[in-house]
């Protein structure tokens, strides 16, 4: 898995309550062959996880992405399954994660959805 | 209705290009049109909703107070922290960054900077080898190949391509995108590498490698380089090395893709030796890609104020700087802060889970014009004006060059200068409170 920026997370990122930030950036993309292996459909969702979390995404064919790779717009959707290991220089492995997808029937939650329960 | 006045040549505060040919109409004293400004520009000169007042969290909830009262709470909390984490200063000015570095010493806290989470592994390997730099205007004038390497510049920063790299004209690069050669190495095939003469598809986590493999074709050793590195064929190595090698003048432009992969700093570490290698054959110069607007002036400011670039420990008594210790992740993941202020950042959004969910359970100050999940866990929120539309200030572009941010219109709202200096205010106050009562 690799996250990274897109131009509309860029255009949305100062209005991350809205949905034009949720659509922009709760998706998953895929490579066309791996999209259709999981026998995905356009507007489906997937289950990501790894050894530090889960998250549902908006499966998204992308005819540039090479087979067995996914990406995600940067964002706290991608962040659930990013560890906190820094290497010694304070940056965790934002890209280069192992995740294991499977298509599924649960919803994506939405911005406070995704972090009711935490904090105050 | 007052008349339309259009602020010309304006400063762009959103990424690292800070484009400074912007125009702004402006009636009324709203922002009505923005001229030359790319999707992202735009969206943040045209702004979005806000946060309409100062919030302190009561019973479980925020609710509106005023901003002494919230300049109050704030410094009760930072004094009573025994090591509180000041975290963001990408997105606002120089200005504010030299008030926040007066606070973090007055409270004994650890200043970091979003190049934490960004081109921190950058700034560290810049530290070990130095930086065959250049300004961005050099390179629109000068270079005829340009590398752009785990970087995506059509998405993160869409006018770098036409106003100082690949499809810039300039006084010796009259043919614009046609005189040049453009490279792309990346791990997926982008918008930027579309419009590449040559795109290299690396593997997830081979930057190293194949920079390593490049600068020994480069320096004539090319048998002990096996016949494919990182999941690229010997053969278009030797091609991309020759390329470098008969460059006038080659800039290398690299992104997150090669700090936030495997071998981070140590990535840039190699790609700094690369460049300066070529250095024996060609002019060549490489630059990072910062992504917010002034992350480079928080560094900057820090530098020369405090010896170091980021994450920089005031608890000591004098400053203290060690990444993967003092870093705002770090600390947090081992639960070694008590109390956080962040402003100018979305640390919630931006940070691992685990790390966002350490801030959860810590006293929380924001500064920030806008509501996001960093607010939803906080304990004292603090809207402010935007630095570069609402006020003015210094800013650093991605080359190191200070350019200075215009108001294009008038703010209800304090600058973060303001409110930083009333939370410092207010934390003089209550310490003299205090020795008073004690004495």
């Amino acid at each position: 898995m690799i996250s990274g920026r897109t131009l509309a997370q860029g255009a949305g990122c100062e209005s991350k309550m809205s949905t034009d930030f949720f659509r922009a950036v709760a998706i998953c993309h895929l490579s066309e062959k791996d999209f259709k292996s999981l026998g995905l459909s356009e507007g489906q969702n997937v289950l990501l996880k790894n050894e530090f979390g889960q998250v549902v995404l908006t499966a998204k064919k992308d005819a540039g992405l090479p087979d067995s790779m996914v990406f995600i717009p940067m964002g706290p959707w991608a962040n659930v399954l990013v560890g906190t290991e820094s290497g010694g220089c304070g940056t965790p492995h934002f890209k280069g994660l192992e995740v294991e997808v499977a298509a599924t029937d649960s919803p994506v939650l939405n911005i406070r959805e995704l972090f009711s329960g935490m904090g105050a | 209705m007052s008349e339309a006045i259009m602020i010309r040549d304006a400063v762009c505060s959103f990424c690292g290009c800070l484009c400074d040919d912007i125009n702004v109409e402006v009636e009324g004293g709203k922002i009505q049109r923005v001229r030359h400004a790319c999707r992202l520009g735009s969206s943040k000169i045209m702004g979005h909703a806000r946060i309409e007042s100062p919030m302190i969290r009561k019973n479980g909830v925020l609710v509106a107070v005023s901003f002494q009262e919230a300049y109050d709470n704030a410094a009760k909390i930072l004094l009573a922290a025994a090591k509180p984490l000041l975290y963001g200063w990408a997105s606002t000015s120089c200005e504010a960054a030299k008030k926040g570095i007066l606070l973090a010493e007055e409270v004994g806290g650890v200043l970091d900077s979003t190049a934490t989470v960004c081109h921190g592994p950058s700034v560290i390997g810049i530290e070990e080898k130095g930086l065959p730099g250049a300004t961005l205007g050099q390179v629109k004038n000068r270079a005829d190949t340009i590398v752009f390497w785990g970087c995506n510049p059509a998405e993160a920063h869409p006018r770098h391509s036409l106003r100082y790299s690949s499809n810039s004209c300039g006084k010796f690069t009259p043919e614009g995108r046609e005189g040049r050669k453009i490279i792309v190495v990346d791990v997926r095939e982008t918008k930027t590498s579309k419009n590449a003469d040559k795109f290299i598809r690396i593997s997830p986590g081979s930057d190293y490698e194949v920079i390593s493999a490049l600068r020994m074709l480069i320096a004539g050793k090319g048998e002990s380089v096996p016949d494919e590195v990182g999941g690229v064929l010997k053969a278009d190595l030797a091609d991309i090395a020759a390329t470098l090698k008969a460059a006038k003048f080659g800039a290398v432009f690299f992104g997150l893709g090669i700090t936030h992969s495997r071998g981070r700093y140590k990535n840039i570490d190699n790609a700094l030796s690369l460049v300066a290698e070529l250095n024996s054959h060609s002019k060549f110069v490489i630059m990072p890609m910062r992504g917010h607007y002034n992350v480079g002036g928080i560094g900057q400011v820090l530098a020369w104020s405090s010896g170091y670039p980021m994450s920089v420990d005031f608890t000591r008594g004098a400053p203290y700087f060690n990444p993967g210790e003092t870093s705002a992740c770090d600390l947090l993941a081992k639960r070694d802060v008590d109390a956080a202020l962040i402003i100018a950042a979305d640390a919630v959004s931006n940070f691992p889970r685990a790390t966002a969910e350490a801030l959860a359970d810590i006293p929380v100050i924001q500064i920030d014009p806008y509501e996001n999940p960093t607010t939803l866990l906080s304990d004292v929120v603090i809207p402010c004006a935007i630095a570069g539309v609402e006020v003015e200030g210094t800013a650093y572009r991605m080359d190191g060059l200070a350019l200075r941010l215009r108001k294009m219109v008038d703010s209800s709202f304090p600058s973060d200068e303001d409110i930083l200096t009333g939370i410092l205010e207010s934390v003089h106050k209550q310490r003299q409170l205090a020795a008073n009562e004690g004495a």
